[in-house]
C-alpha cells in the first residue's frame, strides 16, 4: 500500500516505472491494521540521521552512488549542448553551400556526433551502475531491518504484545520497511539528480541572459505556494485515506474470520451496511487525494509556461533590440523547460521524504522498545535437575496497580504431581506464565531446585519444561514437523513413538498422507481435539525434567484422556508436573493440589485431604454430581 | 529600427504569446480534467469491486471459507484490490493519451521528412523487443514474489500467534532460521527483478538519445542533398521523440496489466464462484408459532472433495422442551453434526428439518433466525459489550440484556467492570479470559431468544459449578425450548432426556445415561474415565 498510492504524479521517470518496482509487492497482507499511516514524523531530521546511522557499511555504497547520479546527471545536461553544436555546424554548412562554399563538414560533423555519443554512454552507463548498487544496497538492508524486526520479537517481554495488535506489528515489518526500501531504491537518486538538474540549468540559463533568469526566477515562488498548498491538501486526504483503508481492511478481517457467528445471526445486512459507510468514507478520500496529486503537475506546467510565455515575450523584446541572439532564446527556452520538472520533481521527493521518515520512526521505535530484564548466566545440566519448585510469597499483576497474584507461596516436591484448581479467573494460567518467566514478579521469588529462575537464562530454563497450552497452537507445516517441534534432532521412530503416547498416531495415519499431512494455515482441517493430541505428542517428544500441562485435554475425550495419562504417567514418573484442569477427575491422583481463588491460594492438600476438610475444593468437586 | 515596424513585431510577440497562454490554460484544464474523471474512476472501480467481494464472500459457505482459506480471501479483498485501483488510474491517463501523442507524431513526422521514417521504425522496434525480453523475465518473477510476500506474512503471523510456545520450547532460533530462509528468498527475488528493472531505464535513455544522433546524422546528408531543410530535421527530431516517447508509455502499460491481471484473476476467481448453499426459489413459508422439533433424518455427510464419510447414516429427533447431548470421541463429527442445523454445510445425504420442513427448503435468514448457535470458538467482535450482545438483535431492551448475561452467568464480572455494558471488548475477545469470554457468547445467543438452542461445546472453559448454576439457569428461564448441546463432559448430560453417542461419525448409542451405562460402550468408556463408580449410581 505504501508505494502506490502516495506518489504524486512523476513523469520524468514514466509513472509506469514505479509500478513495477518488485519492493512496491511488499507490505501487502500485512495484518488488519497494517496500513501504513501518511503521519508526519515527529522528528523529521532525528529520524533520517538514525536511518544513515543504520546503513552502517552501506553508507560508502550510497556515497558512490550519489556521486555517480550526478556525474550522470551532469553529462545527460552536457549532451543536448554539444547537440546544438552539430545544428550549428549543418547550418552553417548549409549557408555556405548556398554561397557556393565547401557545403556541410561531415568530419567535423562526425567529430561532435561521436562526443556526443560518448557523453550519452558515460551518462546511462553511470547511471545504470548507480542503480544497480542502489538495487542492491536497498534489497540488503530490507533485508537486515526485518532480520533485525523478527529477532527483536523474541526479546521483547510478553506483556508488549497484550498492548499492541498483531496488525500493528506486521505493518512495520512490512509496510514500513518497504517505504524505506523504496525510498532508498528511486527516490534517493532522483533527488541528487534534480538538484543537479536545477543547478546546472540555473548556471546555463544565467550564461545565456541575467534579465531573462530573473523573470524565470519570478515563478518559483508561485511555484513553491502552489506546491505547500497542493501538497498540504492532498497529504490530509492521503492520510484520511491510509486510516480508512486501515478500518475497511479490519473490518473484513474480523467479520471474514467470524463467519460462521456472523451466519448463526444473520449479521450479514448489518456487517455489510458498517463495510459501505467506511467503504464510501475511504473512496471519498481515495479520489481526493488522487485527483489532488494527478493536478500537481498541470498546475507546475502551467505556471512554468506562463514564465515560458514571459520568458518569449521578453526575449523576444530583447532579440529585437539585438541584445541577445535569436539562438541563445531558443536555448533558454529549453532550459526554462528543464528548469520546472525537477523543481515538482523535488517538491515531490520532500513529500516522500517526510512519510519515509515516518515509517522509519515506527521501525526505529519497535527496534528501540524496551526488552526483557537481563539474564541470569548459571549453568543448567538439563541431566541433573531434579525438579523441585519452591514459591515463596509471589505478587503479580499484569500492570502493577490491579495485583493478579497476592501472595503464592508452595512448593512442589521432585518428582511430583501437582494439580492447580480454582474457579475461571483465579489465576492458574499466570502462575505457570511465571514459572517459565514470561513475566518476571512484582515481588517474591520462584526457585528450581533451591535456586532463583532469574539466575538462569531465559532459554535453559524453558528448556527444562515442556508446556501443553490451552490454546493449541501448531503452524503450518507437515504433521510431522509439528510434532518434532518438541526437539528437533529427535528421528522419526521417536515421533511415531511420542504420537502412539498421545494417542495421535491412530487418527494421523487416518489421513491420506500420514505424517505428512500438511496443516492448513487456519489449521481446520483438524479437529480442536486432535490438534491438542497433537500438541501432547510434542511435549512428549520433548521428554523435559518438569511438564506444564494448562487444560490441555479440554477438548479430548475423557476416554482417550485416561488413556494419555496413563501413558504420560509412565514418562512421568521421577519428573514434575504442573496441571490446569476443570475436569477434576484429571487431578485426582495428583500427589499435591493447590485450590487458588483470586489469586491466592486458599487451600491445599491431596484430593481425599481435601474433600475430608469439606471447604472450597469439596465444594467445586460436589458441584459435579449434585443432583437437581 | 523604426517605430512603426518595432510596434507591429511587438504586437506580433504580444499576440503569439497570448495564443500560447491560451493553449496553455486549455492544455491545465484538460489535464485537470483527466485527472478528475480518471482519479474518480478508479476509486470508484475500487469501490464497487470491494463492496462486490465483500457481500459475495458473506454469501459464501463454510465449505467455500475453507476452499480460499480465511487469509487469502482477506487478501483478494484489500490489497489485489489496491493494485487493481493503482493500474486503472493509470491506465486511463496514459492509455489513451499514449496512443493519440504517438499518432500525432507520426503524421507529423512523415510529413517533415518522409525519408527517414525507418529511424522510428528501428528505434520502436528495439524498444518493444527490449520490452518484451524484460517483460518474459520478470512476470514469473513477480508472482514469486506475490506467494514468498504471503510465506514472509504467514511466518510472522505465526511467530506472533505462537509466541508462547515458541518461548516455552526454546526454538527462537529455529524460527529465525525459518523467517531467514523467506527472507532470502524474498531479498534475492527482489533484488533479481532490481536488477533486470535497472537495465531498463538508462537503456531506453539511451536509445532515446542514439535516435537523435541518427537522426542529426543521416538528416545530415539529407540536408547536404538539398531533399529536406534543417528545421524539418529538427521539427522530425522533437515528433519522433513524442512516437517513442508513447510507445514507451503503451508498452509499460503492457507490464504492467498482465501483473495487475494476477490480481484481478484472484479477485474474479471469488466473484464467479457461485455459493454452496443458496436460497430455494420459493423458500417454504414458517408457520406462526414454531415448535422447534429438530428431526435428523438418516444423515450423512462428506466433505466437498472428500471420499469419506465424516458421519453416516445419523437419526434422531431432538424435542421442544427437552436437552438433547451429543457426546463422543475426539473427532468423531460432533462439531460437523450441528453445523448442519443452520446450514454451514449442506447433508450429502438423508435430510435435517425444522417441525417436518426440511432446512435447505427454508430462506436461510428466516432458518437462522429460529436458531440461537454458540459456536465452539468464543469470538467476540470488536465494540464493547453492549454491542457485541446488540449483535444478535438490534433492539434489544435492557433487559433482555441483563437477563441473557444473568442465565449465562456474566452478569457480576461484566457489572463488576468499572464501565460495565460498555466495556470495551478487543477484536476475538482478547481481553477477556476463555471462561468469560464463552460466557459472552452464550449471552448473546440467549438475547435472540430462539425456539432453538445448539452448543458446541460452548462450556468447555468454565468450571463445574459455573457450567452447572448456566445450566440450571437455561433449564428454568429457557423452558419450552429445544436445545441441543455438544460437550465433552458427561457431568454436564447425566440429566439429559436424551443423548447421542457419535464415535467415528456414527451413531453408536442414543438414550438416556443410566440405559447408556448399560447398552452403549463407547459411553460407559468415557463416563467412567471421568467419574467413579459411586458418582455414576
Amino acid at each position: 500500500m505504501s508505494g502506490q498510492t502516495r506518489k504524486p504524479q512523476d513523469p520524468p521517470v514514466p509513472p509506469a516505472a514505479r509500478a513495477f518496482r518488485p519492493g512496491a509487492a511488499l507490505g501487502r497482507g500485512g495484518g488488519p491494521r497494517a496500513m501504513m499511516k501518511g503521519e508526519k514524523p515527529k522528528d523529521f531530521s532525528l529520524a533520517m540521521k538514525k536511518l544513515i546511522r543504520y546503513m552502517g557499511a552501506y553508507k560508502v555504497q550510497a556515497g558512490i552512488v550519489i556521486l555517480l547520479a550526478a556525474a550522470s546527471t551532469i553529462f545527460g545536461i552536457f549532451g543536448p549542448k554539444v547537440l546544438g553544436r552539430a545544428t550549428t555546424t549543418l547550418v552553417k554548412g548549409v549557408l555556405s553551400a548556398a554561397r557556393g562554399g565547401p557545403g556541410i563538414d561531415f568530419k567535423a560533423l562526425g567529430g561532435i556526433l561521436g562526443m556526443v555519443l560518448a557523453l550519452y554512454l558515460a551518462s546511462s552507463v553511470f547511471s545504470y551502475i548507480q542503480g544497480w548498487i542502489m538495487a542492491g544496497v536497498s534489497a540488503k538492508l530490507a533485508y537486515r531491518f526485518r532480520k533485525d524486526l523478527q529477532a527483536k520479537l523474541s526479546r521483547m517481554p510478553l506483556g508488549y504484545f497484550d498492548r499492541t495488535s498483531h496488525g500493528e506489528v506486521l505493518s512495520r515489518m512490512t509496510n514500513d520497511v518497504d517505504t524505506v526500501n523504496q525510498t532508498l531504491n528511486q527516490s534517493l537518486s532522483q533527488m541528487i539528480s534534480s538538484v543537479v538538474t536545477l543547478l546546472g540549468v540555473f548556471g546555463m540559463m544565467l550564461s545565456i541572459s541575467w534579465q531573462m533568469t530573473l523573470l524565470a526566477l519570478v515563478t518559483i515562488p508561485l511555484s513553491l505556494g502552489i506546491i505547500k498548498v497542493v501538497v498540504g491538501k492532498s497529504q490530509k486526504f492521503y492520510k484520511r485515506q491510509q486510516e480508512y483503508l486501515g478500518h475497511v481492511n479490519g473490518h473484513i478481517e474480523e467479520i471474514f474470520s467470524s463467519h460462521a457467528v456472523v451466519k448463526a445471526f444473520n449479521g450479514e445486512a448489518k456487517n455489510q451496511a458498517a463495510f459501505d459507510e467506511l467503504n464510501d468514507t475511504l473512496y471519498h478520500s481515495a479520489w481526493k487525494s488522487q485527483f489532488l496529486s494527478s493536478i500537481m503537475m498541470p498546475m507546475m506546467n502551467f505556471v512554468g509556461n506562463v514564465g515560458y510565455v514571459g520568458v518569449t515575450i521578453l526575449g523576444g523584446y530583447l532579440a529585437a533590440n539585438q541584445v541577445i541572439t535569436l539562438g541563445d532564446v531558443q536555448a533558454f527556452i529549453q532550459y526554462i523547460r528543464s528548469f520546472t520538472q525537477p523543481m515538482s520533481q523535488i517538491a515531490n521527493i520532500s513529500n516522500i521524504l517526510q512519510q519515509t521518515a515516518a515509517s522509519a520512526e515506527r521501525v526505529f521505535a519497535f527496534l528501540e522498545e524496551e526488552e526483557e530484564k537481563a539474564e541470569g548466566s548459571a549453568p543448567v545440566d538439563r541431566a541433573l535437575v531434579r525438579g523441585r519448585v519452591d514459591f515463596r510469597n509471589v505478587r503479580f499483576g499484569y500492570s502493577k496497580d490491579v495485583p493478579v497474584i497476592h501472595s503464592f507461596s508452595a512448593t512442589a516436591l521432585a518428582g511430583s504431581r501437582i494439580a492447580i484448581v480454582g474457579p475461571t479467573g483465579a489465576g492458574k494460567t499466570t502462575m505457570v506464565k511465571l514459572l517459565m518467566r514470561f513475566y518476571d514478579l512484582d515481588s517474591g521469588e520462584i526457585l528450581v531446585d533451591g535456586r532463583d529462575i532469574r539466575d538462569y537464562s531465559r532459554q535453559d530454563l524453558r528448556k527444562l519444561f515442556a508446556m501443553v497450552l490451552q490454546d493449541a497452537w501448531l503452524f503450518s507445516g507437515s504433521i510431522m514437523e509439528n510434532i518434532r517441534y518438541g526437539r528437533q534432532e529427535a528421528s522419526d521412530d521417536e515421533v511415531y513413538a511420542a504420537a502412539k503416547a498421545a494417542h495421535a498416531d491412530h487418527f494421523i495415519r487416518a489421513f491420506p498422507d500420514g505424517y505428512d499431512t500438511e496443516l492448513n494455515e487456519e489449521t481446520s482441517n483438524i479437529s480442536q481435539g486432535q490438534k491438542q493430541l497433537l500438541t501432547i505428542a510434542r511435549a512428549i517428544l520433548a521428554d523435559p525434567p518438569l511438564l506444564i500441562l494448562d487444560e490441555a485435554t479440554s477438548s479430548v475425550d475423557t476416554h482417550t484422556e485416561v488413556l494419555i495419562q496413563k501413558a504420560m504417567g509412565n514418562l512421568m514418573k521421577g519428573r514434575t508436573s504442573f496441571i490446569i484442569a476443570h475436569r477434576l477427575s484429571t487431578i485426582r491422583d495428583a500427589d499435591l493440589i493447590l485450590v487458588m481463588d483470586k489469586g491466592d491460594i486458599v487451600e491445599q492438600g491431596t484430593h481425599e485431604e481435601l474433600l475430608a476438610k469439606n471447604g472450597f475444593y469439596a465444594g467445586l468437586y460436589n458441584s459435579q454430581f449434585e443432583k437437581k | 529600427m523604426k517605430g512603426g515596424e518595432g510596434q507591429g513585431q511587438a504586437a506580433y510577440i504580444l499576440k503569439m504569446g497570448g495564443i500560447m497562454l491560451a493553449l496553455t490554460v486549455l492544455a491545465a484544464a484538460a489535464t485537470v480534467t483527466v485527472g478528475y474523471f480518471g482519479s474518480r474512476t478508479a476509486s470508484g472501480v475500487a469501490r464497487d469491486l470491494r463492496r462486490a467481494v465483500f457481500s459475495k464472500v458473506q454469501d459464501f459457505s463454510s465449505a467455500e471459507m475453507d476452499k480460499f482459506s480465511t487469509a487469502s480471501l482477506i487478501t483478494r479483498s484489500t490489497n489485489d484490490i489496491t493494485q487493481i485501483q493503482m493500474v486503472s488510474n493509470m491506465a486511463l491517463r496514459m492509455l489513451f493519451f499514449a496512443p493519440i501523442i504517438g499518432i500525432g507524431g507520426v503524421i507529423r513526422a512523415t510529413s517533415k521528412a518522409s525519408s527517414m521514417w525507418w529511424i522510428i521504425a528501428l528505434a520502436v522496434g528495439i524498444l518493444l523487443s527490449i520490452v518484451s525480453l524484460v517483460f518474459v523475465i520478470a512476470l514469473p518473477k513477480f508472482k514469486k514474489i506475490q506467494k514468498l510476500v504471503d510465506r514472509l506474512n504467514l511466518v510472522l503471523r505465526e511467530n506472533l500467534t505462537g509466541m508462547m510456545v515458541i518461548r516455552a520450547f526454546a526454538t527462537e532460533s529455529r524460527e529465525e532460521a525459518r523467517f531467514d530462509k523467506v527472507n532470502t528468498d524474498l531479498t534475492q527475488t527482489t533484488l533479481y527483478i532490481s536488477k533486470v528493472m535497472v537495465v531498463l531505464m538508462p537503456l531506453i535513455g539511451l536509445i532515446m538519445n542514439l535516435v537523435s544522433i541518427l537522426i542529426v546524422w543521416v538528416g545530415a546528408q539529407e540536408i547536404a542533398q538539398a531533399r529536406i531543410q534543417v528545421g524539418d530535421m529538427m521539427a522530425f527530431m522533437q515528433y519522433s521523440m513524442q512516437i517513442f516517447f508513447s510507445f514507451m508509455m503503451m508498452s509499460m502499460m503492457f507490464i504492467i496489466i498482465p501483473r495487475a491481471s494476477i490480481s484481478a484473476d484472484r479477485i474474479h476467481e471469488v466473484l464467479a464462484t457461485k455459493p454452496g448453499i443458496v436460497d430455494p426459489a420459493a423458500p417454504h413459508p414458517l408457520p406462526k408459532t414454531v415448535k422447534g422439533v429438530v428431526r435428523f433424518d438418516k444423515v450423512s455427510f462428506r466433505y466437498p472433495g472428500s471420499s469419506e464419510d465424516v458421519l453416516h447414516d445419523i437419526d434422531f429427533t431432538a424435542q421442544p422442551g427437552q436437552v438433547t447431548a451429543i457426546i463422543g470421541t475426539t473427532g468423531a463429527g460432533k462439531s460437523t453434526l450441528v453445523s448442519l442445523v443452520p446450514r454451514f454445510y449442506d447433508v450429502t445425504e438423508g435430510s435435517v428439518s425444522i417441525d417436518g420442513v426440511d432446512v435447505r427448503s427454508l430462506g436461510q435468514k428466516e432458518l437462522r433466525d429460529l436458531l440461537g448457535f454458540v459456536p465452539q470458538k468464543a469470538s467476540l467482535f470488536s465494540g464493547t459489550v453492549e454491542s457485541n450482545l446488540r449483535y444478535a438483535k438490534e433492539e434489544a431492551l435492557s433487559q433482555d440484556m441483563d437477563e441473557a448475561l444473568n442465565i449465562a452467568q456474566a452478569k457480576d464480572f461484566v457489572h463488576e467492570a468499572p464501565k460495565g455494558l460498555a466495556s470495551d471488548v478487543s477484536q476475538g475477545g482478547g481481553n477477556f479470559s476463555g471462561g468469560q469470554r464463552q460466557r459472552l457468547t452464550i449471552a448473546r445467543a440467549l438475547v435472540k431468544k430462539a425456539p432453538i438452542y445448539i452448543f458446541d461445546d460452548s462450556f468447555s472453559a468454565l468450571d463445574y459449578s459455573t457450567d452447572k448454576k448456566l445450566r440450571r439457569a437455561l433449564a428454568e428461564k429457557m423452558a419450552g425450548v429445544t436445545l441441543i448441546l455438544v460437550t465433552q463432559r458427561v457431568a454436564t448430560i447425566k440429566e439429559a432426556d436424551q443423548i447421542i453417542v457419535l464415535d467415528e461419525g456414527k451413531m453408536v448409542g442414543k438414550g438416556r445415561h443410566s440405559e447408556l451405562m448399560e447398552r452403549c460402550e463407547v459411553y460407559r468408556n468415557i463416563a467412567l474415565s471421568q467419574l467413579s463408580q459411586e458418582e455414576l449410581a
